[in-house]
């Protein structure tokens, strides 16, 4: 720093410093600066350590531990609410499973159900299946037999009547009809 | 003030940019005395109302969801707080108060002696010197504490080739002292170049013809200064822990 050639100039400046006037003139000098003017030091450097103390008391027992304690609990405030966000969600996750689950469990017990169902219906198809092949084969077995009678019968009807024929035939040409020979002509013939 | 001898001189303009920068008595007499209220302690009186104001008044609601003053409180907080926890690291959080201080009173003086009329402690070397003064020698006083003698191999490259130490060391002891230099003319200097210049921008606004332009320089300068009076404040906040992390940890 330029401090011995100000010296001087302080010096210079000292001889009118008694008055403001002297000062004045001094500092409003354009190459003059007002900040060299060493007079004025002892004043600035006086307040600037009070104000410096004050503001170190102020910020340091009062604002800084306000400030910090604000700002602790803003934090602990968002880190709860972030925990409890998280635990909610953990909740949400759970009901979400719960849910799934009861569909889950609700379709396999439809399942059950319809499987269920169907082997009933199966099963009630197929005794009725089953009684219905009964009652027809019955049925059918029954026409069978009636079924042959009616063929035996009409046979019977058949050599009667061809007996009968061949008799009156017989008889008609003058012949003794001899109901033996009658008889097993009949039956040989109808056999065929 | 010796205003007219100057004025005719510049044939009509009328420039003293440094007028601005005068500390006067604010009570009447001439004399300047170690406890004379003057201006300048005017403004500080005013810095220290405005660092109330905002950290104790605008935080005294200590809501968890914060108003505008308070936010700004905390950001202010906030931003020294990281600073030296991330520069001069977390054993030098003891020193934050002290730290917050200087860029509080740097910051609000700055900010002050941008409003019309009012006066710049920080343009003044008498304030920076101490502030940077006080840096120091808290600095100092604290690398000699923790860690002794050790504290000088802060200026014994040991990473550098054994012929070059002491060269090293010569330039790094300079290179320490001429630190509170820097750190309080940086500050200063730019305050006082800033409002400075406004002033004569103004001085020649009293010209019809050019006074537009001087009026949007101005504007723009203050544009400009508003930037500086925050970045001036934080450089010399941040070079504070730059020197503190020398002295809490010295080695390179």
């Amino acid at each position: 720093m330029a401090t011995e050639t100000h010296g001087t100039e302080a010096g210079h400046a000292a001889d009118g410093l008694a008055d403001a006037t002297g000062v004045a003139t001094h500092s409003a000098d354009f190459a003059g600066m007002p900040q060299l003017n060493f007079d004025h030091w002892g004043n600035q450097i006086f307040w600037l350590l009070i104000t410096l103390v004050v503001i170190y008391f102020v910020l340091s027992r009062i604002a800084l531990p306000r400030i910090a304690a604000v700002l602790a609990e803003r934090q602990g405030t968002i880190t709860n609410d972030l925990a409890k966000a998280e635990e909610l969600k953990r909740k949400a996750g759970e009901a979400e499973q719960a849910y799934d689950k009861a569909l889950a469990d609700a379709r396999a017990e439809a399942q059950n159900i319809i499987a269920e169902t169907k082997a009933e219906i199966a099963a009630e198809l197929k005794l009725a299946t089953d009684k219905a092949d009964a009652e027809i084969a019955a049925k059918s077995a029954e026409l069978e037999a009636a079924i042959a009678e009616i063929r035996a019968s009409a046979m019977e009807h058949v050599v009667e009547v061809a007996r009968d024929t061949a008799a009156e035939i017989v008889k008609v040409l003058g012949g003794n009809a001899d109901a033996a020979a009658i008889d097993a002509a009949v039956a040989q013939r109808t056999k065929g | 003030m010796a205003t007219e001898a100057h004025g005719a001189e510049e044939g009509g303009l009328v420039f003293h940019p440094m007028d601005q920068f005068i500390v006067k008595p604010l009570f009447g007499g001439s004399d300047v005395g170690m406890f004379t209220i003057t201006n300048a302690t005017l403004w500080m009186f005013i810095a220290v109302v405005a660092v109330i104001a905002l950290m104790v008044l605008g935080t005294s609601r200590r809501a968890i969801i914060p108003s505008r003053s308070q936010s700004i409180g905390e950001m202010a907080y906030g931003l020294v707080y990281k600073m030296v926890e991330d520069v001069a690291g977390k054993d030098a959080l003891a020193f934050f108060p002290y730290i917050m201080t200087l860029f509080m009173f740097i910051v609000m003086s700055n900010f002050l002696g941008l409003i019309p009329l009012s006066f710049t402690t920080t343009s003044h070397f008498a304030v920076t010197i101490v502030l940077a003064l006080l840096v120091f020698v808290t600095v100092t006083v604290v690398g000699f504490v923790k860690h002794g003698t050790k504290f000088l191999g802060l200026f014994w490259v040991s990473s550098a080739p054994l012929a070059l130490r002491p060269v090293l060391a010569v330039i790094e002891v300079i290179s320490y002292f001429v630190r509170p230099v820097s750190h309080s003319i940086r500050l200063a200097g730019n305050l006082m170049a800033g409002h400075a210049v406004i002033k004569v921008f103004a001085g020649f606004a009293a010209l019809a013809v050019v006074s537009p332009v001087s009026v949007l320089a101005i504007t723009a300068m203050y544009g400009l200064e508003i930037l500086v009076s925050f970045i001036q404040a934080y450089v010399f906040t941040i070079l504070t822990c730059v020197y503190l992390k020398d002295a809490l940890h010295p080695s390179h």
